[in-house]
């Protein structure tokens, strides 16, 4: 619902975010270049020095950065659906401040989420030079994997925005990292390859919006055929995201408007 | 009578099960500054959020600025103030960015809201203030700029819950003193507060609540003379006195009301019931005061406005 009020919506975000933008940008260049380091070119010597055939002759590092890329939007689009949204009902109240002024829930809904999809495309971007920094891939070919990172992204800080309006309670928000966001992470074909999962759990992964992101964005920069046909990832993130912002429009009236 | 701004005809809100605000009648006119006076939970919070045009109405009708809250909320928004009964900037930023935050939310013109800021800050006396954090300012502060806050847009009507709540004597008085300036350029203002002062101070016209009903409405003059004698007598006894002589002392004034602490005699000739108390009793004070929205509400609710 981008009304035109959602985009103040979207500069007011801006604004709160210029005073830190600094370190912001700092440590979202930083925590690529560490992870790339460690995992990638560390614990990478080890894995290239098996040849495992699941890479299919790529090195681990480059098997890894792509997959990182998607992760670190996914992880960012959660963050500004948890922490953002909480701050904006309960520690802050600015959401409540906002809704004293022309601004409606639905505008209010689609600035935040239009900021998390800014936000996550900074990450997401600097991430892309980072990849081609430690010569992965051309620049072009890691720029173009941040669009499933954004798709990844925007998923998850619209379906975790909806968590987060529904449960309320601050407590559940560290849960939801330990127990979705963090096995998430883990265990949908970042580091490794989802068929080196058991038979059982491999389906989980496939429903996963952080796998549909990783496959596309592996794909692009090593120049891969995708397991999954894009156009069904593509769809099926946007469906999300959609959804998303749907189960969030309730709890934030009720909250809110009550 | 002039134009009617706001009009409310059996308006309820309920939470659930919960009635907070039970059927209630009233007018606002332009100009005036119109009270909600009653304790915690009367429903002067629930009233002014329906007026907001952010909590739907229950049952009844309201009309703000002639137009219906359920379809024309953000049209209704844009042409009132609010000032909530929290504190709702945000303290990372400084003033400067609050309130361009918030003009900025109105759709204003960047330059509009910049030469506002000025002025309002120089209406609040904060202009020294402009680029200071707002964690960094006192609760008085801060409640000044949520003043300057919500006049942003130039509002037609006025509303402040609960406007000085939790700010000690010397900042209320500088709060006072904004809103009756204010009050004098002709804003229409709504106030809710369970300080009989306040009310006093800034209220043409009021109505009490308690649990969700209008209990009286008047101009706080009017409500004074129509619900209570013109003096008050506090009288103060040891511990375990005041429950011995409170039969005894019943017949000092037109009517009498112990409190936890203290018994209250109005009375219209405090001279004398002081001198009838003096004749009979030995209490540790004896305090002779006007009657005022205070005993007002006791009078209609039996119960104290802060408890």
């Amino acid at each position: 619902m981008a009304t035109p009020l959602a985009l103040r919506v979207f500069e007011a975000e801006a604004r709160v975010y210029k005073r830190t933008w600094r370190g912001s940008v700092f440590s979202s260049f930083l925590n690529p270049v560490l992870y790339l380091l460690a995992m990638g070119v560390g614990l990478g010597t080890l894995v290239d020095a098996n040849l495992p055939p699941e890479l299919e002759g790529v090195s681990y590092l480059s098997f890894l950065a792509p997959g990182l890329l998607v992760a670190t939007a996914m992880q960012t689009g959660a963050g500004e659906g948890a922490w953002k949204v909480m701050g904006g009902i309960k520690w802050l109240q600015t959401w409540k401040a906002r809704l004293a002024t022309p601004i409606g829930t639905k505008s209010l809904l689609g600035g935040h989420l239009l900021w998390s999809g800014a936000r996550v495309l900074m990450v997401s971007v600097i991430f892309a030079i980072v990849i081609a920094i430690f010569r992965v891939s051309p620049l072009w070919q890691s720029l173009l994997a941040v669009f499933p990172a954004l798709l990844v992204g925007m998923a998850m800080a619209s379906l975790t925005t909806a968590f987060t309006l529904h449960t309320r309670t601050e407590a559940a928000l560290p849960m939801y990292f330990r127990f979705v966001v963090i096995p998430m992470f883990l265990f949908s074909g970042v580091f490794f390859p989802i068929e080196q999962l058991p038979n059982w759990l491999q389906p989980v992964a496939l429903v996963t919006p952080l796998y549909h992101g990783v496959e596309m964005a592996r794909a692009i920069v090593l120049g891969l055929e995708p397991a999954v046909a894009p156009w069904v990832s593509i769809l099926y993130l946007t469906a999300l995201t959609v959804l998303g912002a749907a189960l969030s429009i309730r709890p934030l009236r009720s909250e809110l408007k009550p | 009578m002039s134009d009617v701004l706001i009009r409310a005809q059996s308006l309820v809100k309920k939470f659930d099960d919960f009635v907070a605000v039970d059927s209630i009648d009233f007018e606002v006119s332009q100009g005036e500054s119109f009270g909600f006076l009653g304790p915690n939970g009367a429903g002067k919070t629930s009233t002014m959020r329906m007026i907001e045009a952010v909590s739907p109405v229950t049952s009844g009708s309201l009309s703000v600025l002639g137009l219906d809250p359920a379809d024309e909320g953000p049209r209704i928004r844009s042409r009132l103030g609010v000032v909530p009964q929290e504190n709702n900037l945000d303290e990372e930023l400084t003033v400067y960015d609050n309130l361009m935050m918030y003009g900025r939310y109105f759709d204003l013109d960047r330059d509009v809201i910049r030469e506002r800021i000025d002025e309002l800050l120089d209406f609040v006396q904060l202009e020294d203030k402009r680029d200071s954090k707002v964690s960094a300012l006192s609760g008085g502060m801060k409640r000044r700029v949520i003043i300057a806050r919500g006049l942003i847009n130039e509002p037609e009507v006025y509303i402040l819950d609960e406007p000085t709540t939790g700010l000690d004597p010397q900042a209320r008085h500088v709060l006072w003193d904004r809103l009756y300036r204010l009050k004098q350029r002709g804003v229409t203002l709504i106030i809710t507060t369970h300080y009989m002062d306040e009310a006093e101070q800034l209220c043409d016209r009021l109505v009490v609540m308690d649990k969700g009903k209008i209990v009286a409405e008047g101009s706080p003059r009017y409500l004074i003379e129509t619900y209570t004698p013109r003096d008050v007598v506090e009288l103060r006894f040891p511990v375990g006195v005041l429950e011995q002589v409170a039969s005894s002392i019943e017949d000092l004034g037109d009517r009498t009301e112990i409190l936890a602490d203290r018994a209250l005699v109005y009375t219209d000739d405090a001279e004398k019931t002081v001198a009838m108390v003096a004749d009979r009793h030995e209490p540790e004070t004896v305090l002779a005061r006007r009657s005022t929205l205070e005993d007002v509400f006791l009078r209609l609710t039996g119960r104290s406005l802060v408890e």
